[in-house]
Order: C-alpha cells, then sequence, then structure tokens
C-alpha cells in the first residue's frame, strides 16, 4: 500500500487532504491502512502511546498503597483497579501498534525520558485517603478527557477510549463513595480526605493540559477530529461536575476565587499556578525521577525472564520442528 | 457439631485463610513491577484469587463464632497468625514468586478436590467454588516451572535456588494443626498425610520434567503452624498499618 501516511511533498497531497477532512467532517472513523497525513499518524502516536504510558506509570502511585488497604473488600478493589490501568496500557499500546509504532519501541521512549506520560503521576501518594480521591478526581478528569476522546476520527483509539471509559467510571464511583465516607467518618479520617482533596485539586486541574491559548497543537487536533473539544472546556466540564459534589460532600476546596457564576452556569476557579505544572511535565515534579526509577528497575530485573521466554519458545519450535 | 469439633474447624479455617492472606499480600507487591505487562495482569488476578479465598474462609469461621473478618485481618497480632512459614518469606524474584506459588497451588489444588467432599456442607460448598480458581492457577503457575526451568542457564539457576530455598518450608503445608485429628475423623477436612504423598509425586514429576533438581537435604522444616519467619511482623505492621492508625474508624 504506497503512500499511506502522505506528506506535503507528496504530488498528489492536497487532493488526498481534502479527500481526508472530507471523511472526518462526514464523521467516518479512519482505520488503520486508511490514507492519512504523516501530520496525523505523528500525532496520534504521540498521544496514544503517552496515554499508554500514564496509563502504566499511573499504577504506581496507587499500587503502593495495595499492601496498606484497610480492609479486605478496599484491598481486592483497589487490586482490581490498579490492574485495570494495566489492561487500560495493553489496550492503547495495542491501538498505537496499529499505526506502525512496536512496543519496545514505545518502551524504549519512556524509559528513555523521551516520551511524556500524565503530569498527575508524579505527585506522591501520601495517605490512604489519596486513593479515594485518585479514584475521584483524576480518574474523573481523565473520564472527561476520555469521553471526548471516544469520538476521535481514529477507530482504534476511539473504539479503546470507549472500553476504558467504562472501567474508570467504575473506579470514579468507588473512589467518590470512600472520599465522602470518609468526610462523615472520624475526625482523623475527615482531616485525611480533607487534606487529601487539597493536595489532588490543583493538579487536577492541571493535568487536564495548558490553556488553550499555550496549547500549540490543539487547533489542528480539532480540525482533524483527534480532539473535538479545547482543554479549557473540559476543564470546565470537570468543575461544573467536581467542585458542587466536593462541597456537597461537607469538604473544601483550596482556591478562595472559586465560585458559581449564575450567567454562565459554570464554576469559575482562580489562577492555575502553571509554573508548577511545567516543572513538573520538564521533570522537576516531587515524583518524577521515582516513577522513572521503578519502570526502569522493573524494566532491568524483567529482562532475564523475557530471555527465558524467548529460548524457551525457540526451543519448542525447534523440538516441533525435529518431530 | 460439638465444641470441640467446633473450636478445631475455627482454627483450620483461620489457618487455611491466613495462608491466602498472606500469600496474596506477597504476590500483590509486583503489581505494577512485573516484567511484562501481560505478566503483571495475570499475577494481579491471582493475588485477587487468593485475596478472594481468605476472604471466603474467614467468613465461614465467621458463621461459627460471629467472627469479624476485617478484624482478624487487620487487628490482630501476628503470634495469633497460623498461616505457614512458605507465604511469608519475601517475594524474592520472578522465580521465587512463581516457584512458590506453584508449590503452594499444587498443595491447595489437591486438598480442594479432597475437601469438596467435606461432611460439613458449607466448607464442600466453599471447596468446590474455589477450586475452578485454582485449576486455573495450577495451569498458569506449572507453566511458569517449566518455561523458567527450560529457559536460558539464568533463569534455570534462578528457579533451582528457589527450589533448594522454599523446598523445606514446603512440607509445612501438610503439618496438621494440633486438634486437626477430630476433623479428620469426622470427614470434615482431608486428611494431609495422605494428599502430601500425592502432592510428593506430582510437585516431583513435573520439577524433574523442568529440569530442576530436588535437593538432596531438604533443609529447615517448620513443624508446627505456632511457628514463624522473622518476616511476619513487618509484613502485618505494614499491612494492618491504615486500620490500626485511627482507632475510633468503624467503617473503612
Ligand atoms: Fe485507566
Ligand atoms: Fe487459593
Ligand atoms: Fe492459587
Amino acid at each position: 500500500m504506497p503512500g499511506k501516511f502522505g506528506k506535503p511533498t507528496d504530488p498528489d497531497y492536497g487532493e488526498r487532504l481534502a479527500e481526508f477532512e472530507a471523511r472526518i467532517a462526514r464523521g467516518e472513523k479512519i482505520e488503520p491502512g486508511d490514507w492519512m497525513p504523516e501530520e496525523y499518524r505523528r500525532q496520534l502516536v504521540r498521544m496514544i502511546s503517552q496515554h499508554a504510558h500514564s496509563e502504566v506509570v499511573g499504577m504506581l502511585p496507587e499500587g503502593a498503597w495495595i499492601t496498606r488497604a484497610p480492609s479486605l473488600k478496599r484491598k481486592m478493589i483497589l487490586i482490581a483497579k490498579v490492574q485495570d490501568e494495566a489492561g487500560h496500557g495493553q489496550y492503547l499500546y495495542h491501538a498505537a501498534e496499529t499505526l506502525g509504532v512496536t512496543r519496545e519501541e514505545m518502551l524504549e521512549a519512556l524509559l528513555s525520558g523521551k516520551a511524556k506520560y500524565s503530569s498527575i503521576f508524579n505527585y506522591p501518594t501520601l495517605t490512604w485517603a489519596d486513593i479515594g480521591t485518585i479514584g475521584w478526581l483524576v480518574d474523573g478528569a481523565a473520564i472527561k478527557n476520555q469521553t471526548m476522546l471516544a469520538q476521535c476520527s481514529y477507530g482504534p483509539y476511539s473504539r479503546a477510549m470507549v472500553r476504558i471509559c467504562a472501567e474508570e467510571t467504575f473506579h470514579h464511583k468507588q473512589g467518590k463513595e470512600m472520599v465522602i465516607l470518609y468526610a462523615k467518618g472520624t475526625p482523623k479520617q475527615r482531616a485525611m480526605a480533607q487534606d487529601a482533596i487539597n493536595r489532588w485539586w490543583w493538579p487536577a486541574l492541571m493535568m487536564l493540559g495548558p490553556h488553550d491559548s499555550d496549547s500549540p497543537n490543539t487547533p489542528t487536533l480539532v480540525r482533524w477530529g483527534i480532539k473535538t473539544k479545547t482543554n479549557d472546556q473540559v476543564r470546565q466540564e470537570f468543575i461544573n461536575e467536581h467542585a458542587p459534589e466536593i462541597l456537597e460532600a461537607g469538604l473544601t476546596l483550596p482556591d478562595p476565587d472559586l465560585r458559581y457564576d449564575e450567567a454562565t452556569g459554570n464554576w469559575l476557579h482562580g489562577p492555575i499556578n502553571w509554573d508548577e505544572f511545567w516543572a513538573v511535565v520538564g521533570g522537576n515534579g516531587p515524583m518524577n525521577k521515582e516513577r522513572l526509577e521503578a519502570r526502569r528497575r522493573a524494566h532491568a530485573e524483567g529482562a532475564w525472564v523475557r530471555e527465558a521466554l524467548a529460548a524457551y519458545a525457540a526451543r519448542r519450535q525447534q523440538t516441533a520442528v525435529a518431530v | 457439631m460439638n465444641e470441640q469439633v467446633k473450636q478445631a474447624l475455627i482454627a483450620k479455617l483461620t489457618a487455611l485463610a491466613d495462608d491466602e492472606l498472606i500469600l496474596a499480600h506477597r504476590d500483590s507487591e509486583w503489581v505494577g513491577h512485573g516484567p511484562i505487562l501481560e505478566e503483571d495482569i495475570a499475577l494481579a488476578n491471582i493475588a485477587q484469587d487468593e485475596l478472594g479465598h481468605a476472604t471466603l474462609w474467614y467468613g465461614l469461621r465467621s458463621t461459627l463464632d460471629g467472627s469479624d473478618p476485617d478484624r482478624l485481618a487487620f487487628l490482630r497480632d501476628a503470634a495469633e497468625f497460623h498461616n505457614c512459614e512458605l507465604v511469608e518469606l519475601p517475594k524474592g524474584d520472578w522465580a521465587f514468586t512463581l516457584l512458590r506459588q506453584y508449590l503452594f497451588d499444587a498443595y491447595e489444588a489437591l486438598w480442594l478436590s479432597a475437601a469438596k467432599d467435606s461432611t460439613y456442607k458449607p466448607l464442600a460448598e466453599v471447596a468446590a467454588k474455589i477450586l475452578r480458581e485454582e485449576r486455573f492457577h495450577l495451569q498458569h503457575t506449572q507453566a511458569w516451572v517449566e518455561r523458567l526451568g527450560l529457559g536460558t542457564e539464568e533463569s534455570n539457576r534462578r528457579m533451582q535456588a528457589a527450589l533448594d530455598a522454599q523446598w523445606g518450608y514446603a512440607q509445612q503445608l501438610f503439618v496438621p494443626l494440633e486438634g486437626e485429628g477430630v476433623l479428620v475423623a469426622e470427614g470434615i477436612v482431608p486428611d494431609l498425610g495422605g494428599l502430601k504423598q500425592t502432592w510428593l509425586l506430582h510437585t516431583t514429576q513435573h520439577l524433574q520434567n523442568s529440569g530442576l533438581k530436588l535437593p538432596l537435604q531438604p533443609g529447615y522444616q517448620p513443624t508446627s503452624r505456632q511457628m514463624h519467619t522473622e518476616h511476619l511482623w513487618s509484613l502485618l505492621a505494614e499491612m494492618q498499618s491504615t486500620a490500626r492508625w485511627d482507632a475510633e474508624a468503624k467503617v473503612w
């Protein structure tokens, strides 16, 4: 299939691009093997692999609390949740592979620090209430973003999102239930829940990405139907749902400027500390080094296992041929 | 059920649950750190299953004495745990974890196949239910023992080291509790002595087919379920840290 990924220098680029954009405008899905601009492919590989890495790195902050979960039920729910995140990583790596990139290449990009993952996972989980709060706010923010991406013009990404959103919705519900329970619990539980909300609120707003004015990729991504909303729109949806629910639970939010605006029906937030966001994205968040180090260690310590599997498979094949 | 049988059954159910809980804990330490994403998922599955088995056994005990499974797991002291020492050992490398899981699953599957015919119906039902999952575990861990045993020189060496370290501990799986005899006499639980012979036969054959050698000296073998390793205290300190952190908390 020649010229599957078109470049502006291709003689038929203009014509094909017009066809491609018309398909997107009609709401058709682009499927693997279809013609697409190289830039469309590049943006998708970047986004999907980043998304996959976020799922996998995201296992670490929560996974750390599996051994400390305070009841049999919570422990079970948490293992299942972290396992779901691994599954999301798996679907997403598969979706990216349909664009001609291998899992090994993507892992290499993550471990070398070249590929990014969501800034939110570079914050530490300090108490058990962080587990509920991550479910409520972080999965809550992820759902807003992923519901939008489920409309994405690239078929495999869109389908992965539909499947993932269903599971995230479950995590979100469990997290919310937990935080609300602790907000009504003992003084220590209450204080723990409030402290967790205080620490995760701003990072949750930031994880939805910079303001539209500072997000150079957004216009192209919107035109090609990769994103169907801007970062600020998604962030507003997130705040409108979560701010009133958190206040309703009897907790406060760490934003003195937060207020409901009658005219627009929106909850307006105060200024976001983008210096903090860019520091975290740039590798200087509280946990960047530890997270990457944990992934590298797991990969390095697993090398002999992967070699053994390959050797065993090769040996099996030889015996099969010999027979 | 007379009082003596009931007390013996409570002790047995607790020991069964403790084994599963502590094993699940060790397995769950791998979540997020596995050698391959797919295997991370598979081991997380096993950890959930074992945790589910612990919950079922504590639950069955609860029907006899009204105890609260969460209090038993999260507020009981190390000296009152009756799990075997094998499950307490630190997770080690992938070979250590998968071999332990294999030795334990092989024992558990055998125990359950016998226990599903228990004269105590509630126990028979739970055993039948768990057995379905254990057959999958055994298939999975059996395959891993073979792959690593016959993989590379290094994987074989690591597997052999794990076997040398664990073989003696594994024998404790067949040491009955004090008073377990009355349960066997009543047909409530299987006789461990009989199961041990079958277990030895199956595991020895599979280990040898996987290029591994049984240790000539079995090494240290714990002789009762009152005995523990140095690891249990710190394992529980971690596991119980959140639950014990707020003495007033009624629900989690
Ligand atoms: Fe996820
Ligand atoms: Fe089990
Ligand atoms: Fe098992």
